[in-house]
């Protein structure tokens, strides 16, 4: 043996790369709200109230990657009945519920200022928002529910799949109804922003992006622990039973007489 | 600045809800760790020491 290795047990589910990559994010933060609020400028029509733009459209975009991985993530599972790829769909999903939440609770927030309304039920792609919303919330239910793992992943993936389907929906929605929607078409691909609130939008996606790869690994992490910590329960719960029922059968050769409490 | 209350709801709502689920994740891994054994820790260890 030329080289020993010694491997580090690690205290949570930080490592190296994600403590570096944690830093990075902080710091992506710092710079996107300094630009945000202080280089971007303001909004010829919306004034400072555009400035929401940095926090509400990669949270939609996060949203949208978010369920885009589940799906692979659920695909994967009913394939090839792949743990790793359940817990990565199910990680996402969690994730994503989150950046679906701030996407609907910014949204109206910006809604107000803009179109003098926090929510219009009229509106396509606040509808369908929140739908996806609900689907993905489903899904965290399903998993809740418990079960046989294996069970609980099959079904939940059908519900991940399912919520997919809805993204190229709020996606193009408020081009197939663009009569029946508040929103203006897509705000990266028009063309309109200056050229610094594109600068600082762009910035924002990446560092939220930087955020969802962070929250990814320790969520993975959490639930391959969740997972063992269930395997290691159970083995121990096979060793007292089998303990139990050995020291039941020397004390009382007669297993008959031991009744429904051994 | 124009609209300042709801800029600052949003951001905040944003920033704070990413740091609580942060602090959350870490805190649940820390936990979870330390009752699983050291044996099960895959994807978690590394062996970057020479």
């Amino acid at each position: 043996m030329t080289q020993s290795s010694c491997i580090d047990v690690p205290s949570g589910t930080g490592s190296r790369a994600t403590r570096l990559l944690g830093l990075v994010v902080v710091g992506g933060l710092v710079a996107v709200v300094l630009l945000g609020f202080f280089v971007a400028p303001q909004d010829d029509q919306q004034r400072d109230a555009v400035r929401m733009i940095f926090v509400h459209v990669p949270s939609a975009l996060l949203t949208y990657t978010a369920l885009i991985v589940a799906a692979v993530g659920s695909l994967m599972w009913l394939w090839k009945r792949s743990v790793w790829w359940d817990l990565v769909a199910n990680a996402a999903v969690e994730i994503g519920v989150l950046f679906c939440a701030l996407t609907l609770i910014t949204g109206s927030i910006w809604g107000r200022p803009t179109w003098n309304t926090y929510w219009d039920w009229g509106d396509v792609r606040l509808v369908t928002t929140l739908i996806l919303f609900l689907i993905m919330f489903g899904y965290l239910a399903v998993r809740a529910a418990g079960g046989d793992d294996s069970a609980v992943a099959t079904r939940s993936a059908v519900v991940a799949l399912i919520a997919a389907v809805n993204i190229p929906i709020v996606n193009r929605s408020v081009e197939w109804w663009f009569d029946r929607t508040l929103h203006q078409k897509s705000s990266l691909t028009d063309g309109n922003l200056e050229n610094m609130t594109l600068f600082t939008l762009v910035v924002g996606i990446v560092v939220w992006a930087l955020a969802f790869v962070w929250a990814m690994i320790h969520r993975f992490r959490v639930g391959w622990l969740e997972r063992e910590l269930r395997s290691v329960d159970l083995q121990e719960s096979l060793i007292a039973r089998r303990a139990e029922v050995l020291s039941g059968a020397t004390t009382d050769p007669d297993p008959h007489t031991q009744g429904d409490d051994r | 600045m124009t609209h300042l209350g709801y800029l600052l709801a949003g951001w905040g709502i944003t920033i704070g809800v990413g740091v609580l689920y942060a602090t959350r994740l870490i805190v649940r891994g820390r936990r979870l760790t330390r009752r699983v054994p050291a044996g099960r820790h895959r994807w978690m260890t590394t062996q970057d020491r020479p």
